[in-house]
């Protein structure tokens, strides 16, 4: 850096307010304002204030600068409003499978503004490119304002500014200046005074003739410690994307069933799943629900296995179990840092259809008995009396398809349609029939065997979020520097006395950075015990 | 069971000792200058004894805490009910800590009424003991919910301030923007009030309307159905392309214009035209009755205060509510979610807008501390960003469902 030479001998980098040694306010500055530097950073150089020539230094400084900062701070709080208008797509209350559901959802319950909402992208708000940027823009600023700050404040403040040019005591807010009495032991004031305010919290720097008190300077720190919080808290937030670090998957487990979780060598297993509500004697009070229950718990008992055989491809999965125990809200199961959270149920699902086959020209004599399980429906079933029951086709969630021909809408067993083939004993002809909501169509008008629609086979679907999120403690911690850096910076304040003597003069400064009333409290009782003579003027309260 | 009985006793006691209250501190404010008083023994007097009322209000307040937690099993902070009279526990908890530091009586006369506001409000929704959803069985419950509200209390006692601030400096002997903004700002608190009485006086009188919407939409079961929307106000505004199924105690005057388009943006848009009618057919009224702008009028009960003693009370309120909101609505909310629901930020409307508070609030202590914006600057950050608290509390609740919202409950 280019160096000025103040007029104590220091040089000083260019872009100095106050003499880095005796705080003077260096002429080239005085020049072009008339009124004493701020003394936010110590009147130190800054590099956002020094270098604005090359692209780097302006994209630096508009990064440094709080004005910037608050705008992106209110753009963001603003962009996230707007998220809130409409539903986000994770929060759309009704089931949109494919992505012209999710266009249609938004088009049809607000209308036009869904439609521009939808268009715009806004229902993926927080993820989209322009927010994530905004987020990344506050991130820098966050790292460009504190480095800019608080390294010429880290060294503004460990060269404790004793001995100062009258004219930096004379700018100060607090400011009195008198005369001393004829034959005032100077060495003995000056102690009386450093008694005083030791007394009063301050540690003393001094020398023959003057002396600092200071206390408090670590809440200066206080602002970039919190910004550190943030700053760690954002890195963790964006570890998500180091590999092995951030999962976040569904699964969907039938009471039995055991599924694979996706992206992992583990296993689930669903051994049964319970939703208690609250007992009329359980409730505090007695309340007309009409009709409505309380849910008491969410559980689902599980068995978390993890495949053997997962780093062989193509093998078949060997299980070994890890882990059992019950999944309930606010309690997930754990294994090595895989979480997983009893999230959603779809209770009482269709999950095996039973029918009695009956022999309708037998008076209606039951031959035998099928279940159908609706995931796994068995190609054919042996009744017994030499009757096979085939099946031929089957559609978990019917629809008739644009084509006229019947399709499935999901492979979720909603709307199960059955195209089965009953063969009897003898050879006769295979007789077919549907089943379909709750009827059974039969292909011949008077066929000998039919269908009677049993009790269905209920079961309950769990639904498990599994995650992981090993940035997770990194969070808490950025968080909780966070809360330690507020506290600091906002519960206690900076304070500094000069007392200094000059021939004949006594003069005394305060400088806080904030609560002028305390600090002015201290300097009057001070002022009062040590009776030096002192009137204190000082400025308006800017 | 007798102790919740006992409890929604003594929170009608503790109501009806803050309207007491009030109604004193304001007497103590404004009949300063009555005939034949002392000014400032009439106000140490009536001062005192609406201070000491407001204090028992308080332990009444504790005791209905006290025993809906034990007769109800839990925390009371699990719906709309319980959470706003524990907020307004907390902004008479954060009023009676500031007032043992500064010990101004004006004070009183602000927050005292907006406690009041605040526990009214309370009283719209179902008071009911409900026992606790499986989501709610933390001891995050207490933790989390008892910060968030205490750190919104305390800002509740900085926007007080900021706007006795604003009351006490913007001149009022010509009209400029600050003064109409000021009517602005006070014609919204009329508004608020306006909405508790006219929303517990209907829900009272059950007199609503029923509208079914013409045209089919899936549901939540993904059949198709002609969703149904039901009015408590009457209905000024019909939802478009509905007919009526229910009839209320009046006929609507006109129809939702077509783009508002869903049957809860009509419900929304008639309570929101309540609101704003009766806000400003009280306003009018208060405005005819006294024959000078509000602002003018509660002028002289804040002029005797230091202005920049009401910035300091401000500041103060607000640089302790802060990290206590903080602390509560953002770090313990994301400690709790990822206890619950496995991600500790989920962008849903509730933890947006507090984000958005908190964001708000940081904005204000950088203006303040780095852009110099002290004085009205900051008493009008103040008062808008109370607003925004108020946002969180009445819209995201009650007009964004979600995952998080208490309506009804």
């Amino acid at each position: 850096m280019d160096q000025r030479k103040c007029e104590c001998g220091h040089t000083n980098p260019i872009g100095t307010l106050l003499c880095e040694s005796c705080g003077k306010p260096l002429d080239v500055i005085l020049e072009e304002q008339t009124q004493f530097p701020d003394m936010r950073y110590e009147g130190m150089a800054r590099r956002s204030q020094t270098y604005t020539r090359k692209v780097i230094d302006r994209v630096w400084n508009w990064f440094s600068s709080v004005k910037i900062a608050i705008g992106i701070i209110v753009v963001l709080l603003i962009a996230s409003a707007v998220g809130t208008v409409f539903p986000q797509q994770p929060y759309i209350p009704v089931p949109v499978p494919t992505e012209a559901d999710v266009a249609r959802f938004y088009t049809e319950t607000y209308g036009k503004l869904g439609m521009v909402y939808y268009g715009l992208g806004f229902h993926n708000l927080y993820s989209s490119w322009w927010f994530v940027t905004l987020l990344v823009m506050l991130g820098t600023s966050l790292v460009i304002c504190s480095l800019d700050r608080v390294i010429p404040l880290y060294k503004a403040l460990s060269n404790p500014r004793l001995n100062q040019h009258k004219s930096f005591l004379k700018g100060q807010k607090l400011y009195a200046e008198g005369l001393l009495p004829a034959g005032a032991n100077q060495a003995e004031l000056l102690g009386a005074a450093a008694q005083a305010l030791r007394k009063k919290g301050y540690r003393i720097f001094s020398t023959e003739r003057a002396l600092l008190a200071e206390k408090g300077r670590f809440s200066r720190w206080g602002p970039y410690i919190n910004h550190i919080g943030l700053i760690l808290f954002l890195i963790g937030v964006l570890m998500r994307n180091i590999p092995g670090f951030f999962m976040d998957e569904y699964v969907w487990v039938r009471e039995g069933q055991t599924v694979a979780i996706p992206e992992t060598p583990y296993y689930v297993k669903n051994v049964n799943y319970h939703t208690e509500y609250w007992s009329e004697s359980e409730m505090p009070e007695k309340l007309d629900l009409k009709g409505g229950v309380i849910p008491k718990s969410f559980q689902t008992d599980a068995v978390l296995y993890v495949n053997k055989n997962a780093d062989l491809p193509g093998t078949k999965p060997d299980l070994f179990e890890v882990k059992s125990g019950p999944i309930v809200v606010n309690h997930p199961l754990e294994h090595e840092s895989l979480y997983l959270y009893q999230s959603g149920v779809q209770e009482m699902q269709l999950g095996a259809l039973n029918f009695d086959v009956i022999d309708q020209k037998n008076g209606d004599k039951m031959v035998g008995q099928i279940k159908m399980d609706l995931y796994n429906p068995p190609k054919e079933q042996d009744i017994g009396n030499g009757i096979k029951v085939r099946t031929l086709d089957y559609f978990p969630d019917f629809v008739i398809g644009s084509d006229g021909r019947p399709a499935t809408k999901t492979n979720l067993p909603r709307n199960p349609m059955l195209a089965l083939e009953i063969v009897g004993e003898n050879g006769a002809a295979a007789e077919k029939m549907v089943y379909l909501q709750g009827s059974v169509i039969t292909q011949k008008a008077n066929s000998q065997y039919g269908l009677v629609i049993r009790k269905p086979d209920l079961i309950d679907i769990t639904g498990l979020n599994v995650r992981m999120d090993k940035a997770v403690p990194l969070i808490y911690f950025g968080a909780f520097i966070f809360m330690v850096g507020v506290v600091i910076g906002l519960l206690w304040q900076h304070r500094r006395v000069w007392v200094q003597f000059q021939e004949d003069h006594v003069l005394l400064a305060g400088h806080t950075n904030k609560n002028w009333f305390g600090l002015r409290r201290e300097v009057d009782g001070l002022i009062e015990q040590t009776k030096l003579p002192l009137a204190i003027e000082e400025r308006t309260k800017a | 069971m007798q102790l919740i009985q006992l409890s929604d006793w003594l929170l009608d006691i503790a109501f009806l000792l803050y309207v007491l209250s009030s109604i004193l501190f304001v007497v103590a404010m404004t009949g300063k200058n009555w005939a034949g008083r002392d000014p400032k023994q009439h106000e140490r007097r009536y001062g005192r004894i609406a201070f000491w009322l407001a204090v028992i209000g308080f332990l009444a307040q504790t005791g209905y805490v006290v025993t809906r937690w034990i007769g109800g099993g839990h925390s009371p902070t699990s719906n709309m009910f319980e959470f706003m009279a524990f907020l307004d526990y907390c902004i008479i908890l954060a009023y009676l800590i500031i007032y043992r530091i500064y010990k101004l009586t004006v004070i009183g006369a602000f927050v005292l009424p907006l406690g009041v506001i605040m526990l009214a409000y309370s009283y719209v929704f179902p008071a009911e003991v409900t026992p606790l959803i499986p989501s709610l069985q933390s001891y995050w419950l207490y933790i989390h919910v008892t910060t968030a509200a205490l750190g919104e209390g305390i800002l509740a006692v900085g926007f007080a301030a900021g706007l006795m601030y604003l009351l006490r400096t913007v001149p009022q002997d010509v009209s400029t923007k600050s003064t109409k903004w000021l009517e602005v700002v006070l014609a919204v608190v009329l508004m608020l009030v306006g909405f508790i009485g006219m929303e517990s006086t209907f829900a009272r009188m059950d007199q609503k309307t029923v509208f079914e919407m013409n045209k089919e939409i899936p549901n939540a079961l993904g059949q198709m159905e002609k969703p149904r929307v039901q009015y408590t106000m009457p209905a000024i505004v019909a939802p478009a392309d509905a007919t009526i199924i229910k009839q209320g105690p009046m006929s609507p005057l006109f129809s939702a214009p077509a783009w508002m388009e869903g049957k809860d943006a009509a419900r929304k848009l008639n309570t929101m035209l309540w609101s704003i009618l009766t806000g400003v057919v009280l306003y009018g009224v208060l405005r005819l009755v006294f024959r000078k702008r509000l602002g003018a009028l509660i002028r002289p009960t804040v002029d005797e205060i230091d202005p920049e003693l009401l910035d300091e009370i401000s500041y103060r309120a607000i640089s302790i509510g802060y990290p206590v909101f903080t602390l509560g609505a953002i770090i313990f909310a994301m400690i709790w979610a990822q206890e619950a629901w496995g991600r500790f930020w989920g962008w849903d409307p509730k933890e947006v807008w507090a984000l958005i508070v908190w964001l708000f609030y940081s904005a204000y202590l950088h203006l303040r501390l780095s852009r110099g914006w002290i004085g009205a600057k900051s008493a009008w950050m103040s008062v808008i960003g109370f607003v925004i608290i108020l946002i969180t509390l009445v819209v995201v609740n009650l007009v964004i469902a979600g995952l998080h919202s208490y309506a009804g409950v």
